[in-house]
């Protein structure tokens, strides 16, 4: 029963630490195939200083100039409301090591550069878009793509295509978004001056990859709840060979006193916990392969929603992932039997019979982690004030959790001891005591259970706050009623006065767009009208008096928070827009909210939009229409414009899509944290499981005076849900602590923008609730072994030693 | 010299990508229909400056010069320069990405004891590589064949030839007093028994000074150059399976061109022309030519006849000629042998020699 | 007889108990009759007991002797309604302890027996006092008066306050046998109460006990292997292959 838990518990623990890091993994390598179209990872390129278009000239110059580079031009877009990633590489100057050179395997390069040309997909992809090869689908731009080809190089969501076909559908003729540097390539950044001025600088390979960037902090909470789940699963495997090293402590000493030596016995020990480790390591890889190919499709949901990043609906299973998965186990167990083997080490030759002396062992044990905890929230308040990133704010949030879970043993002695002192019956009396005894051998589980469910207050904070603040806010974003895209600016045109005619609408909108990039970031830079529409509903973090005035004199932006933490910008601050002839300064006189959107964002007056931007994108439109007209007007929209009208959704359906990708941001968190719960109710399981041979001796005297086992199976499970109320009443506040942390610190350095932070006392209940049928589950069957067991079983205390 | 670039030129489309399209059709296709593109006739008069430029009509094209230096202490080197060009379909040029104009340069040096070599690719259309009529440009990247003439003068009279690789360069100023060599009739050179010609001519009477860089050091030479310049849309019958070509120079300044097209069925189709020193042009009969391979050398895993016994009866030649290094292999995309020789026998001295589909 | 278990404030021992003294005159203390036990192994079930007779009477004491396995503990656990007999009858202080379900058995220990084990057996979890007073108050009948006489008498003046694991051996047994007096048992049953001290120790433990068995008038069931613990008591049983073989 022992082995049992200890191969669980490590088990578990490596199921889901390996889970998190199989999708991790196959994120990554989904983002590496990415960015591997241009040629190896590490590559060079050379993209323009100012954020925006390398000029084809520029690229001609530099293969002139003997640069061995290779222009790239990258862009989004859009095939059925799915965003997928366009690429244009030009194959006869492509890095040798690019998959590309290979991606052409069975098709021909005249195939590719001649038009109509070829796209290149992933299977994934064209599974995706419904389609089979050589379909030519259409763009939401009404673009129709080269005839698909499959080429299992690509990534997923990648459409690769010949440069001059890329230009073509992006509408970007002569522009280039960067130029890949050959590994061959030996020019210096120096000589980039004297063929293209100061226009062009090179990125260093750790700089490009959007994707990796932008969703570098998802994996990295991922694997924070990876590595709570492996530390919650350590400590069942810390109790159980804590045990089964316990238990066999009679024969060791035994096997020592007829002279086997200490090494041997010790190497005899490492080598089982080893053995165990391995094949409890193997069962939890294979529970982690299951846990991450169930939570796959939500993360890449998840990741195409927030990122627009596609990740392969296949798990790929890679040797190092085996290797470091079993490392994990191999070392959660050697350090969970650290203490064990220790213990044999020092493990005197005669046995002192001494009778347990736990109230000392517990003093000891109190102040030792007391101090721990007390350097925990040390470290997590030097990490406070002077910790700087999401690290920082991990380190806060680490050290905060220990701390209080070292501190929660403490806190429970001085709950317990208060009902100690409170209570009038003996049993009462005895109760009170016995828990606070009991406490050292759960102290560990109750802490994973601590941590298990202040991560739920937590992140379900943080989870309710973001859904109450995020609908609220689409409620004031999303105040037209009807939302569409012109096929061509000319459609635009005609739509725009084919509405004028159109009495039930009551105002057309523009909603142009440019994009740019800012300090390398990408933003996007919105034209709208004045409207009473922005004025009465779009909400503002912070403005100055006359904000909307100056936007609509275009004497003002509007920028989003994400945009003004990043860059630091103040009301009033001047943000420079890189545009494609210069830039734009233009003086910032708000912010507003722009909840999970991983780019910048900046709102303009759309006319001088235009000026500054003339190719941005004219075709975007919103509506208001007189009440309740919105479906009629669709439908006749839809009647009369036909192929003139790219695309049209009412304000419900997008506001659904919306709160959809949300939900599915989130429900990997919640599998998560789920699973997370699960495990420390494993670890308080296999805890009592251990403990329960331990407690029939605390138990049968108790029997012995005169209580039946019915009664004291009803206390023990009792003093169970004592203990779990008492440690949910105190992940409540840690919770808020660790939903603060979240909110707080890790969200604006992970997506830029914080949380309003709200509180839900319902959850709390919840999680009250599922705190003490955690531990009831976990106590049944200890408990019920307890009840049943045999009178004479119970006299074996009194008659053997021990 | 001459066809032998088609089919390192069609080899691109498949054998850039990794793809062998080994099998009938000769090499790489080249038995495809040249419908679509300008045909070459006899009897059409080339003119120039007009066709030192390029002829984006016709589906393939190159410059092609071979150098035979010496240096300051006699030691000898080659270097090649070659610029390819092809359409791949056919139609007036279309503009930017869209041309259908793909070009390939090989450039190499070699001395007796190394080869250097390097290869580019680039797409028409945009500037990057391309071939101007007058003034006289060719390039691609940072390769260039320039006349150096005043803006006025419209011959190859006065010309600069550069090339870079990852180890070796070169500038070479080349010199000659002579107008083109016609090959063939006139310039259309046969290239089959059924008719697959191209059109062809020469300048063989450039006269070399300049500078190379090998291995990191910069050395002085001087010595002759030999250029082809031929196009075409079809040049090669179906079961033409490789060739062996030498531009050879003779003492008193006569120049010798030799090749061999070489059958699937092991048959040969022979041509070749004098060139004297008074740039007069004289076609050899086939009959009159005899190539013999003497040693085999095991070259980049392949079996290559690198020593030839060479016979022009008529002009009472004898020659045998050896490799100024056997290791003159271009391993590009399509890879083949190509590198100086010197030769002995009735008459001595130097020249190039290219040996392909082995 | 059952209605006197469910409210044992009203039984005769009760009353009895108030007077301080047993009943001498009716029947004895304890009754076994022809008690026979075996236990289920993995070999089929194994007779430890065989069909024994005792009796013993209010105020004497009783030593019982054997080899180990002999079964003298076994009785002891079924007279002290610790187990259940398979056969025969037990009768203690007029109750019939045979055929009790779990719970009566439970109200018969807390109520009326006395419990000193070899391992002491103390509550860790509770301090001296609360041992002591611990069975008297799950049986409703905790005495002041008498818990600081036991104190008093058993040398645990001054460390009412300690821990068990602070106690000596002595010190502990002495506990336990003030708890097991606590409630002023009609029987007090002790299996090797001396079996884990030092023999000085262990006779001056005894001393006590059987000093304080005389104050409370309770009878004394005890079982020992030493011979010459046994001849202190009233009598002594000696029981071999789980019959009573000498007595």
């Amino acid at each position: 029963m022992n082995l049992a838990t200890l191969v669980v518990g490590l088990a578990v623990a490596t199921a889901l630490w390996s889970g998190v890091q199989a999708l991790n993994q196959q994120a990554r390598t989904s983002y590496d195939r990415a960015a591997a179209v241009f040629g190896e990872a590490g590559a060079r390129s050379i993209v323009s200083a100012s954020g925006l278009f390398v000029p084809q000239e520029t690229y001609v110059a530099l293969r002139r100039a003997g640069w061995k580079v290779s222009p790239v031009l990258e862009g989004t877009v859009r095939i059925g409301g799915v965003s997928y990633r366009l690429i244009g590489v030009e194959p006869l100057t492509v890095s040798k090591g690019s998959p590309v050179a290979g991606l052409a395997t069975g098709a021909d390069l005249e195939g590719f550069l001649q038009a109509p040309g070829r796209t290149l997909v992933a299977s994934e992809t064209l599974a995706e878009l419904g389609a089979v090869e050589g379909a030519r689908p259409r763009t939401d731009g009404a673009h129709s793509l080269p005839p698909l080809v499959k080429a299992d190089a690509v990534a997923p969501g990648l459409l690769v295509v010949d440069i001059g076909a890329a230009q073509e559908i992006l509408g970007r003729p002569g522009q280039l978004t960067r130029l890949v540097a050959d590994a061959a390539d030996r020019h210096e950044e120096a000589h980039l001056v004297g063929i293209a001025g100061r226009t062009l600088r090179i990125e260093k390979a750790e700089e490009a990859g959007d994707l990796a960037r932008l969703t570098d902090s998802f994996h990295l909470n991922l694997t924070a709840f990876g590595l709570l789940a492996f530390i919650v699963g350590l400590f069942i495997v810390h109790a159980s060979i804590g045990l089964a090293f316990e238990q066999r402590l009679a024969t060791l000493r035994t096997l020592r006193a007829v002279g086997a030596p200490l090494w041997l016995l010790l190497a005899v020990l490492v080598g089982e916990v080893v053995l165990l480790a391995l094949v409890a390591g193997a069962l939890g890889m294979i529970a982690g392969y299951l846990i991450a190919a169930a939570l796959l499709p939500d993360v890449s949901a998840s990741l195409s929603g927030l990122y627009g990043a596609h990740v392969g609906g296949h798990l790929v299973i890679e040797a190092r992932w085996w290797l470091s998965g079993l490392g994990m186990a191999l070392a959660g167990a050697l350090l969970a039997s650290a203490m064990s083997l220790f213990k044999v080490y020092r493990l005197p030759l005669l046995a002192v019979a001494k009778p347990l002396a736990w109230r000392e062992a517990q003093h000891a044990q109190l102040l030792r982690q007391g101090v721990f905890a007390v350097l925990c929230l040390l470290i997590a308040l030097a990490a406070f004030l002077w910790g700087r990133g999401l690290v920082a704010g991990f380190a806060v949030i680490a050290g905060v959790l220990l701390g209080a879970a070292l501190l929660l043993p403490l806190g429970l002695v001085a709950v317990l001891r208060l009902g100690e002192r409170q209570a009038s019956g003996a049993l009462a009396q005895w109760f009170w005591a016995d828990t606070r005894q009991q406490l050292s051998g759960l102290s560990l589980a109750l802490m994973a259970l601590l941590l298990a469910l202040s991560a739920n207050v937590g992140v379900g904070t943080m989870v309710e706050g973001f859904r109450k603040t995020f609908t609220g806010w689409l409620d004031e974003r999303l105040n037209s009623e009807i939302y569409f895209d012109a096929s061509s600016i000319e459609d635009a045109r005609f739509i725009e006065s084919w509405l004028g005619g159109e009495p039930r609408v009551t105002a057309v909108l523009p909603v142009w767009k440019a994009e740019t990039r800012i300090k390398g970031w990408p933003v996007d830079v919105y034209g709208t009208r004045d409207h009473a529409t922005y004025r009465g509903h779009f909400s503002l973090l912070g403005h100055t008096d006359d904000a909307w005035d100056r936007v609509r004199d275009g004497g003002g932006a509007l920028i989003s928070e994400q945009l003004a933490r990043r860059m630091g910008l103040a009301l009033g601050s001047v943000i420079s827009i890189p545009t494609p002839d210069s830039v734009w300064d233009i003086p910032v006189v708000g912010f507003y909210p722009d909840y999970g959107n991983p780019k910048g964002q900046v709102r303009v007056n759309v006319d001088h939009l235009t000026r500054h931007f003339r190719d941005a994108r004219r075709t975007s439109y919103s509506l208001r229409v007189a009440p309740g007209a919105a479906p009629a007007v669709i439908q006749r929209m839809q009647a009369e414009l036909g192929a003139k009208l790219a695309r049209v959704v009412d304000q419900a359906s997008l506001k659904a899509m919306s709160t959809r990708i949300f939900e599915r941001t989130f429900a990997v968190t919640g599998a998560l944290n789920t699973l997370t719960l699960i495990v420390s109710g494993i670890a308080l399981f296999a805890s009592l499981l251990t403990l329960s041979d331990l407690r029939l001796t605390q138990l049968a005297p108790v029997w012995a005076l005169g209580v039946t086992r019915r009664r004291l199976a009803d206390l023990e499970i009792g003093k169970l849900l004592v203990l779990a109320a008492i440690t949910a009443v105190l992940a409540v506040p840690l919770g808020l602590v660790l939903a603060w942390c979240l909110v707080a610190i890790v969200n604006v350095q992970a997506f830029g923008w914080r949380l309003p932070f709200h509180v839900f006392p319902m959850q709390w209940v919840v999680i009250l609730i599922s705190a003490l049928a955690t531990a009831f589950l976990a106590a049944i069957i200890p408990v019920i072994r307890l009840q049943r067991t045999a009178p004479q079983d119970l006299m074996k205390v009194f008659a053997n030693e021990r | 010299m001459s066809v032998r670039a088609i089919v390192v030129l069609f080899a691109i489309t498949a054998l850039a990508w990794g793809v062998e399209r080994a099998g009938a059709g000769g090499f790489a296709g080249l038995g495809d229909s040249a419908s679509g593109f300008a045909d070459v006739v006899p009897g059409k008069s080339l003119s120039f400056p007009e066709d030192f430029g390029a002829h984006p009509d016709y589906r393939i094209e190159w410059w092609y010069v071979t150098a035979n230096l010496k240096d300051a202490d006699g030691n000898a080197y080659g270097v090649q320069w070659t610029l390819f060009r092809q359409a791949l379909s056919p139609g007036p040029e279309r503009e930017g990405w869209a041309s259908q104009q793909v070009w390939m340069g090989h450039a190499a040096v070699t001395s007796a004891k190394e080869h250097r070599f390097a290869e580019t690719l680039a797409r028409g259309g945009i500037g990057q590589a391309g071939a101007k009529a007058h003034p006289f440009h060719a390039w691609i990247d940072d390769w260039s064949f320039v006349s150096t003439e005043s803006a006025n003068a419209s011959g190859l009279g006065s010309t600069l030839l550069t090339a870079k690789g990852a180890d070796f360069s070169y500038s070479l100023a080349l010199k000659t007093g002579y107008a083109p060599a016609l090959q063939g009739d006139n310039g259309y050179s046969r290239k089959s028994e059924r008719g697959q010609a191209s059109y062809y001519y020469s300048q063989p009477f450039f006269e070399v000074s300049g500078t190379l860089t090998l291995s990191g050091r910069s050395i002085a030479v001087t010595g002759q150059a030999w250029m082809d310049r031929e196009w075409s849309s079809q040049p090669l019958a179906a079961d033409q399976k490789g060739w062996d070509w030498f531009s050879l120079h003779l003492p008193g300044g006569d120049k010798l061109m030799l090749f061999q097209l070489r059958g699937a069925d092991g048959d040969f189709y022979r041509a070749g022309s004098w060139i004297g020193a008074d740039g007069r042009t004289s076609v050899l009969d086939a009959a009159d030519i005899a190539l013999t391979p003497l040693a085999q050398k095991d070259v980049a895993g392949r079996r290559l006849p690198i020593s030839w016994k060479v016979v022009v009866k008529s002009r009472g030649l004898s020659i045998e000629t050896k490799p100024l290094n056997a290791e003159s292999w271009m391993a590009t995309i399509f890879p083949y042998w190509e590198g100086p020789v010197r030769f002995s026998g009735s008459h001595a001295g130097v020249g190039y020699l290219e040996m392909t589909g082995y | 007889m059952r209605a006197s278990l469910e409210s044992p404030k009203a039984t005769p021992a009760e009353q009895s108990q108030a007077a301080g003294r047993a009943p001498s005159d009716a029947l004895p203390l304890l009754r076994v009759l022809n008690v026979r036990k075996s236990y289920a192994t993995p070999q089929g079930p194994v007779p430890v007991l065989k069909g024994v007779d005792l009796t013993l009477e209010a105020g004497s004491s009783l030593a019982l002797l054997g080899e180990s396995g002999s079964g003298k503990s076994t009785l002891l656990h079924l007279v002290g309604g610790l187990d259940e007999a398979d056969g025969g009858e037990i009768i203690l202080d007029g109750v019939r302890v045979t055929g009790q379900s779990d719970a009566e058995r439970a109200a018969l220990r807390r109520e009326r027996v006395g419990i000193v084990f070899q391992q002491f057996n103390l509550v860790p979890s509770l301090t001296v006092a609360g041992n002591l007073a611990f069975q008297a108050r799950l049986a409703g009948r905790f005495d002041a008066d008498w818990q600081s006489e036991l104190v008093r008498r058993l040398g645990l003046a001054g460390l009412e306050a300690r821990y068990p694991e602070q106690l000596s051996g002595g010190q502990q047994q002495r506990v336990a046998i003030g708890r097991a007096l606590a409630i002023r048992p009609r029987l007090l049953i002790a299996d090797e109460p001396t079996g884990n001290l030092d023999e000085a120790t262990g006779d001056e433990v005894l001393d006590l006990a059987l000093d304080l068995i005389r104050r409370t008038g309770c009878g004394f069931l005890m079982v020992t292997h030493s011979t010459r613990l046994a001849a202190r008591l009233n009598r002594q049983v000696t029981l071999a292959s789980g019959v009573i073989a000498a007595s």
